[in-house]
């Protein structure tokens, strides 16, 4: 009788071993951001690009859904995504867009939006990155996309591509 | 043409195992005990196609034959020779090759030097051997074939990685593999002895050289994969704790808890079952590890290019032989009486076990509790060297301590040790310890633990070295050796990791940074194109201001064209006493550079001792051929 | 003479080492912090843009005297617990820290027993 349990107790063991593996091998073992979705952004304060003016959270409390989107002159995919940020920039009633100019040069971020058009309601510059971290950033571009009690709804990583601009769009209906 | 000569081999190589079984079996049923010719001969011919199939392989590589895909993803005309050779294992469709080379060979070597023993038990393992060849050799031609053709034929191949054209890298696959596959024969043989009821002392002497030939080798791959790591990835450490280390590192603990309860089986004739379990366990968790490293389930550095699909073939084959092992346990088990005295040697190695499977448990668990969470949970979290270091450490000092007594105790009877002579070694250990604490810096409690019975293991095997070459005990010689490296390598690992100096800061060329006594002078940079790569060598003037030293450090970042990769190469001096480890790396869009600069001390000591280790056991191996 | 033989070769041997405390301490956070683009590096290892970022956002908190932990859980709230390799001390992890010694109770119990089975047998 006492060996029959432990039979069973290993026999299951070792079957929930292997499904773990199973299991295990569909799952991505990359990062994601999936865990910030429903936080709360945090506070910061970050110069203007375009003057001394100083750019902060309370800025963002007046609008109904805010994109913050990090960006750079020298990021390449930056410039395959800027069509859906200048599209977004057309519906200003339902969602603001905030540029953060990341770990760039303001003259080259100026030329830059001189060249492709200037999707923002307003263009941070985080000069040494540093404040990327604050927002949860790992590279660029990204964009988080919070509402007015600046609760984070969406997080994009990469170039905001149709199924996301969709989304987007779905989102601030 | 090589591509079928090749896979004519593999279906070679398949039906001789096919036909060993069925001879294998009907062989079984006769009551002799000579085993047939012809078995003997199906086995050579098995061993010589696969020889020759892997050596069909090696051809292709030497030559650049592009039609086989696999040479076209891993080899390159302009590769070294000696690396286009070493290309052949380099991958996973080579590597399974040189499993199944091993595999066989293992297979023929038991079988041949094993005649002393029961028939049933030797055919019945050359039957289980085949069973898990065969299994390998379907999954190399459904998935994983070697010799697969690619048409058109490419006109150069794409396999220029550089940081695989390394000597280190180079042996370390082969080395760890005769350790890993190594394995299989004895599983074989522990299936065969439950199947055969061949028990007790016997089966003991049957397998103890094959665990003490996987076991060197084990140690020797794992210790040659960690210089590799430390040469050439740039990063100054020899582990971190990376699930492919661990799972190198599993099947270690197992063998060694394995090498030390066989001896107790060929003394006592004790721990039969113990033994078997082990012997199972050992190859399962070579296969887990096997599966955790090329599935892809696993996020590291070191992973082969990963394919989901090698993955559920190997879980499959994997199931197979835990579930039929655990049901033909279950059969065959009988309870066993255990007659143990306290103070004897026995007892001492159960507690070398009992560690060994601590360290196991944690190593796994340290392992698979992320894919778990990620499963069950959808959390996913990371495991890294912190927990491994705040769980394991600790228990090394009653573990180095117990090593230390343990041997001192004989076999079966208790007896009066020698305690006063023991007490003052381990005084002895104590005050040196004080001594490195007073006049070199100091540390934290649990590292003066660690460096005490590191010490106290070593002076004591100096004593037995000398009381074994005294009274002519040659038999005692392995476990001193083994055990002085042992307590050696973690001595040095303390001393290393405690005064290890480092720092990571940022430089344009013309800066110096001061650490301690040093003084790092950027002086330039050089650009150089070489062959196929063009190199950043920065060079560095340091300076030890205490001695009055120059040296001159040039790390390089190393510009691949084909394919289009960025090296570190860190610039190592390595000395007696310490090494000098320098990396650079640029900061984007900036003209500072990134250094990190280690003073290690006794760097080449913790390589000597690990070989130290090894060395133990092939001693082991020479002494066992001498009784012979 | 023997012992002051092997005072000289630990003198010698030891004489390059130095410990020093400032900077390992920034460099251990940075070890138990975990490269999010890399596959399997810390942030001490690896060379990517992400990593100096980090390391410099870790500078900045020590300069301020924010403790280890506070550090972590900072870098947590942004990024999630795979941004540490010590994981953490929570309920999500207990099994994790458990298992261990569980088993060394656990094996420490069946040589208690298999030991002390033979004193009574020794008896008789």
């Amino acid at each position: 009788m006492k060996i029959n349990i432990s039979k069973i107790i290993i026999f299951s063991f070792v079957t929930f071993f292997l499904s773990i593996f199973w299991l295990g091998l569909k799952k991505d073992n990359n990062y994601n951001t999936k865990n910030i979705i429903g936080n709360k952004i945090s506070n910061f304060q970050l110069p203007s690009i375009y003057n001394n003016k100083f750019i902060s959270e309370e800025d963002l409390k007046e609008n109904k859904f805010t994109l913050i989107n990090f960006f750079a002159s020298w990021c390449a995919p930056c410039r395959a995504e800027h069509q859906y940020l200048l599209n977004l920039s057309n519906r200003n009633r339902e969602i603001k867009i905030l540029g953060i100019n990341f770990k760039d040069k303001k003259n080259n971020a100026i030329s830059f939006l001189n060249e492709l058009g200037d999707p923002y309601n307003s263009v941070a510059e985080d000069i040494d990155g540093k404040a990327s971290i604050l927002f949860g950033i790992y590279g660029i571009p990204e964009s988080i996309l919070i509402n007015e009690e600046l609760v984070i709804i969406k997080k994009i990583v990469g170039p905001i591509d149709p199924k996301q601009y969709d989304e987007i769009l779905q989102l601030i209906q | 043409m090589l591509s079928n000569i090749g896979e004519i081999l593999v279906f070679l190589i398949l039906a001789s195992s096919f036909l060993i079984i069925y001879n294998a079996y009907i062989d079984i049923k006769i009551r002799n005990q000579v085993v047939k010719r012809m078995i003997y001969n199906l086995s050579l011919f098995q061993i010589t196609f696969t020889i020759l199939c892997f050596f069909t392989l090696i051809i292709g590589f030497v030559n650049s034959d592009f039609s086989l895909i696999n040479v076209y993803e891993n080899s390159h005309t302009t590769k070294p020779l000696f690396y286009k050779i070493a290309g052949t294992w380099g991958n996973h469709e080579g590597s399974l090759l040189l499993w199944i080379n091993i595999l066989v060979l293992f297979s023929f070597l038991f079988l041949v030097f094993n005649f002393k023993h029961n028939k049933k038990f030797r055919l019945y393992t050359l039957i289980i051997q085949n069973i898990l060849i065969i299994g390998f050799i379907i999954f190399l031609l459904l998935n994983s074939n070697p010799f697969s053709l690619i048409y058109p034929v490419p006109f150069e191949g794409l396999g220029l990685n550089p940081i695989l054209q390394d000597p280190a890298l180079a042996i370390h696959p082969p080395l760890l593999y005769i350790g890993f596959v190594g394995c299989s024969i004895y599983f074989s043989a522990a299936m065969a002895s439950m199947l055969s009821e061949y028990k007790g002392k016997e089966f003991a002497l049957s397998i103890k050289s094959w665990v003490q030939i996987s076991w060197c080798f084990q140690t020797l791959g794992i210790t040659v994969g960690s210089i590799w790591a430390y040469y050439e990835l740039g990063w100054g450490g020899f582990w971190f704790w990376d699930p492919v280390e661990n799972a190198s590192l599993l099947p270690w603990f197992a063998i060694t808890a394995l090498m030390h309860s066989v001896m107790v089986l060929e003394k006592r004739n004790s721990l039969y079952a113990w033994v078997i379990i082990l012997c199972l366990l050992t190859f399962i968790l070579s296969v887990t590890g096997t599966f955790l490293v090329r599935s892809g389930i696993l996020n590291s550095v070191h992973t082969f290019a990963s394919d989901p699909s090698r993955g559920i073939y190997i879980l499959l084959f994997l199931g197979l032989m835990i579930f039929t092992s655990l049901i033909i346990f279950f059969k065959k088990y009988k309870k066993e009486s255990y007659n143990f005295n306290l103070k004897t040697r026995e007892t001492f190695i159960l507690v070398n076990n009992w560690f060994m499977a601590f360290f196991l448990v944690t190593v796994l668990v340290g392992i698979l509790y992320p894919i778990f969470l990620d499963v069950v949970a959808d959390i996913k979290i990371s495991v890294g060297p912190p927990f491994y270091n705040i769980v394991i450490i600790p228990l090394i000092v009653p573990f180095l301590f117990l090593m230390t007594v343990g041997p001192q105790f004989k076999w079966i009877n208790s007896q009066k040790v020698k305690f006063y002579q023991t007490l003052f070694f381990f005084f002895g250990a104590v005050i040196i310890n004080l001594f490195i604490y007073y006049f070199f810096g100091s540390y934290s409690i649990l590292t003066n633990l660690i460096f005490i019975v590191a010490i106290f293991l070593i002076l004591q095997c100096f004593l037995d070295a000398k009381q074994s070459m005294y009274k002519k005990k040659i038999f005692e010689y392995p476990r001193i050796i083994s055990h002085f490296g042992f307590g050696l390598l973690i001595l040095c690992i303390g001393i290393n990791h405690q005064y290890s100096l480092e720092e990571d800061f940022n430089l344009q060329v013309g800066e110096s940074k001061k650490i301690n006594n040093y003084e790092i002078y950027f002086k330039n940079i050089k650009i150089e194109q070489n062959k196929n790569y063009q190199s950043v060598i920065g060079n560095f003037k340091l300076t030890d201001l205490k001695k009055n030293l120059i040296q001159y450090l040039n790390p390089e970042i190393r510009v691949y064209s084909d394919p289009e990769t960025l090296t570190y190469e860190a610039a190592i001096k390595s000395k007696i006493t310490s090494d000098f480890y320098l990396t650079m790396s640029n900061v984007s869009r900036s003209e500072y550079y990134n250094i990190k600069f280690q003073n290690k001390p006794f760097m080449i000591w913790i390589w000597i001792s690990a070989f130290i280790i090894a060395l133990g056991g092939f001693v082991q191996l020479m002494l066992k051929k001498n009784e012979n | 003479m023997k012992f002051k033989k092997i005072i000289i070769i630990y003198i010698f041997l030891f004489s390059t080492l130095y410990a020093d405390e400032n900077n390992l301490e920034l460099i251990k956070i940075y070890k138990n912090l975990r490269c999010l683009i890399c596959q399997g590096q810390s942030i001490a290892d690896s060379n990517s843009d992400f990593a100096s970022t980090v390391k410099l956002v870790v500078q900045d908190q020590v300069k301020e005297g924010k403790s280890k932990e506070e550090i972590y859980d900072f870098l947590i709230s942004k990024y999630g617990e795979w941004i540490v390799y010590q994981p953490t001390f929570t309920k999500t992890n207990f099994l994790l820290w458990a298992i261990p010694y569980l088993l060394l109770a656990f094996g420490g119990i069946v040589i208690y027993f298999l030991v002390r089975k033979n004193k009574y047998n020794k008896s008789n």
